[in-house]
């Protein structure tokens, strides 16, 4: 910025940015003009949206009992996929991990997560890119993702896998497929995915082989068949039509559905996509648990949540308004050192800095984790990895006991709608719950 | 072995097929008499055996197909041999949408004509279909052949990587980012043996070949009229 001492015409306080034209929008139309394509980009959404801090908790009081932080049980454990197959999961707790793939992710990263999952006793998923032997290796219970693109889709990695996950949309980026930029595409990744190295992978957004819901009800009838109705067969959304989406994906079959709302990350799509398409997962868990509850299939057809899941708190909060279980992608990421204050000037290098990075889609990840590249992935090793991911899902279980025993429950899916009140009119009629100080649920009669 | 699918049913029948590869020894051929159009019939195989469906099937007939030879004495509903891997699949009547979608090996025969986007996303099967293809076919197509004897409706290789597209009748028009390419000694060859392992007669000089112009492979904004 200037200086007034410069030039006695010039009072720095009548300087005034425009609201409609601010820094970050300035520099993203002279970046448009020097560039001429769309701003391409990892991480999830970054602007301000309702979230479950807009909801809080009414601990117990003279009306309910609360259960002693340090003496009493509560359970964490739930079951997935219980419908048709006939090895449904069994999680030790509520939060599973969401899919991510081989190629947006170097092979530390994928490791560290298995272990950890393995560890508490949840499940890791795989993503646009096959199953490796690594992830396979570390992950007790590994869903493998069915996805538009097929890459790596090997039939005796379905028999390995522990569910199978069609995915249908994703919240970054409902409506778009998968990107992998060409600076990421090592050998590997391009002979796991049939294609040449180098090539700037733009996954299918459709299905190759079914196109509507009566599609995919054989479509997963063939799964089924596939593997001996052994394993659960789950859906994922991004959360668009939430209502709908969730009532058809039951009749197609789904043993369990994954909803991911909008804060839901990506390795790399249009920015115009990450900011501009979906809805945040506040509204739609509650949604999705009205299509559930009309249906007569709340907790027969589980739903795990996804998209901005952060801690103990979003948990409970998710669980209270009718998920059975949460997935985290970004979260687990940021775990392992995603955004860590370390190796700066190699932040500074791909244009960003610790805390602001969302350059997964460079493959120049400083802290090795959203990279091929041996150098920058040694930086990550797997065990320590994995200890700062199973330290951080161990502190989100106990923020979840906390707030599920201040509530008098005994198990954390005992949470409910009624346990909270929301801070905003807007919260408020998006989770149906009341205003705080108020009985006064926005849309209700 | 035979089964009746007006009597067995279908999960009883794919469940033997399953288990038949862990006898370890031989497998008699299998038969599957009136399929009567329904969906999944031999699909998941993972043995090198026989398999004969006599009557029309629906969707996904043979899917993710691995080693087993499948004859179906029909016409096949869509996403037939789906995903497969290896074996083959030879259907004696026609094929409706997405035959050999992201199949990665094995071969692929429909005598008669396919509806659109036959092999779709394939990554490395080879198709050879008698009569004609529908729009879009080897959409998307990443690796593998894909043969045409007939003729090929609109839109045919669109955004196609590296697979390549034989096609001995018109091309109504080709998709973003197809053109035609010369016919080389190697591609004349390789399309000679699929034409003589699919059972067709076909003079190799009548086929012309197609693949990608690879302008899309890396997005660079002046290519972006090749996306129409």
């Amino acid at each position: 910025m200037p200086s007034d001492s410069d030039n006695p015409h010039f009072d720095a306080r009548a300087l005034r940015s425009s609201s409609t034209f601010p820094e970050h929008v300035l520099a993203e139309i002279h970046r448009a003009a020097d560039q001429g394509v769309y701003e391409i980009r990892g991480f999830g959404a970054k602007r301000s949206l309702p979230d479950f801090d807009d909801l809080v908790f009414l601990g117990a009081s003279m009306s309910r009992y609360p259960l002693e932080g340090y003496r009493e049980t509560c359970a964490t454990d739930v079951i997935i996929g219980n419908r048709y197959a006939e090895r449904p999961l069994h999680l030790n707790i509520p939060i599973t991990i969401a899919g991510m793939s081989f190629g947006a992710l170097g092979a530390n990263a994928k490791e560290s997560i298995g272990l950890a999952a393995s560890e508490m006793g949840t499940s890791t998923t795989t993503g646009d890119g096959g199953m490796t032997d690594e992830e396979r290796n570390s992950s007790k219970t590994l869903i493998y993702q069915v996805l538009p693109s097929r890459y790596g889709l090997n039939p005796d990695d379905v028999r390995r896998a522990d569910a199978l996950e069609v995915v249908v949309g994703q919240g970054a980026k409902p409506g778009g497929g998968g990107m992998l930029l060409g600076q990421k595409i090592t050998e590997r990744v391009a002979e796991m995915r049939n294609l040449p190295t180098g090539i700037d992978q733009r996954s299918a957004c459709r299905h190759p082989d079914w196109t509507g819901p009566d599609d995919l009800e054989i479509k997963i009838q063939e799964l089924r068949e596939i593997t001996d109705y052994q394993i659960p067969i789950l859906i994922k959304v991004g959360a668009t039509r939430v209502e709908y989406d969730v009532a058809l994906a039951v009749k197609a079959g789904a043993d369990a559905i994954v909803l991911d709302g909008m804060q839901g990350g990506t390795a790399a799509t249009q920015d115009v996509f990450i900011e501009h398409v979906g809805i945040p997962t506040l509204p739609a868990v509650r949604q999705a648990v009205n299509s559930l509850i009309d249906l007569d299939m709340h907790r027969k057809v589980q739903l795990i949540v996804s998209g901005g899941i952060r801690s103990g708190a979003d948990v409970a909060k998710a669980l209270a308004l009718g998920a059975d279980a949460v997935s985290i992608g970004s979260a687990a990421m940021v775990a392992i050192g995603c955004n860590r204050p370390v190796f700066v000037e190699d932040y500074a290098a791909i244009g960003t800095a610790p805390g602001f990075c969302h350059h997964c889609h460079t493959g120049r990840c400083p802290v090795g984790i959203t990279t091929q590249d041996p150098h920058l992935e040694s930086r990550l090793n797997p065990k320590q990895g994995a200890r700062w991911l199973k330290n951080y899902l161990s502190t989100m279980l106990l923020e979840l006991q906390t707030l599920a025993r201040a509530c008098g429950k005994s198990h954390v899916l005992n949470l409910e709608p009624e346990d909270m009140v929301a801070l905003t009119v807007e919260a408020a009629a998006m989770a149906q719950v009341p205003l705080a100080g108020t009985s006064w649920i926005p849309g209700r009669e | 072995m035979e089964f009746d699918l007006t009597i067995d049913a279908l999960r009883h029948v794919n469940q033997a097929l399953h288990d038949c590869g862990h006898n370890h020894g031989d497998v008699k051929p299998f038969v599957i008499r009136n399929p009567k159009g329904r969906h999944a019939v031999a699909v998941g195989m993972t043995h090198e055996i026989q398999v004969t469906v006599d009557g029309h099937v629906g969707y996904y007939c043979g899917g993710m197909n691995q080693s087993a030879n499948i004859i179906v004495r029909g016409n096949a509903g869509p996403g037939v041999a789906e995903n497969m891997v290896s074996g083959s699949v030879l259907v004696e009547g026609n094929a409706s949408q997405y035959a050999g979608a992201s199949g990665h090996g094995g071969l692929l025969t429909i005598k008669g004509n396919t509806s659109s986007r036959c092999g779709i996303s394939m990554k490395g099967i080879d198709i050879v279909v008698g009569g004609s293809v529908g729009h879009f076919s080897a959409f998307m197509a990443q690796s593998g052949r894909l043969v045409v004897c007939g003729d090929a409706e609109h839109d045919l290789g669109d955004s196609i990587y590296e697979a390549q597209v034989f096609v001995r009748g018109d091309v109504e028009s080709l998709g973003s980012d197809c053109i035609e390419k010369e016919m080389r000694p190697e591609h004349a060859q390789a399309l000679d043996r699929l034409l003589e392992q699919s059972g067709f007669e076909f003079p190799v000089a009548d086929f012309r070949r197609f693949g990608s112009a690879r302008t899309l492979y890396n997005f660079k904004i002046d290519n972006a009229d090749a996306i129409r």
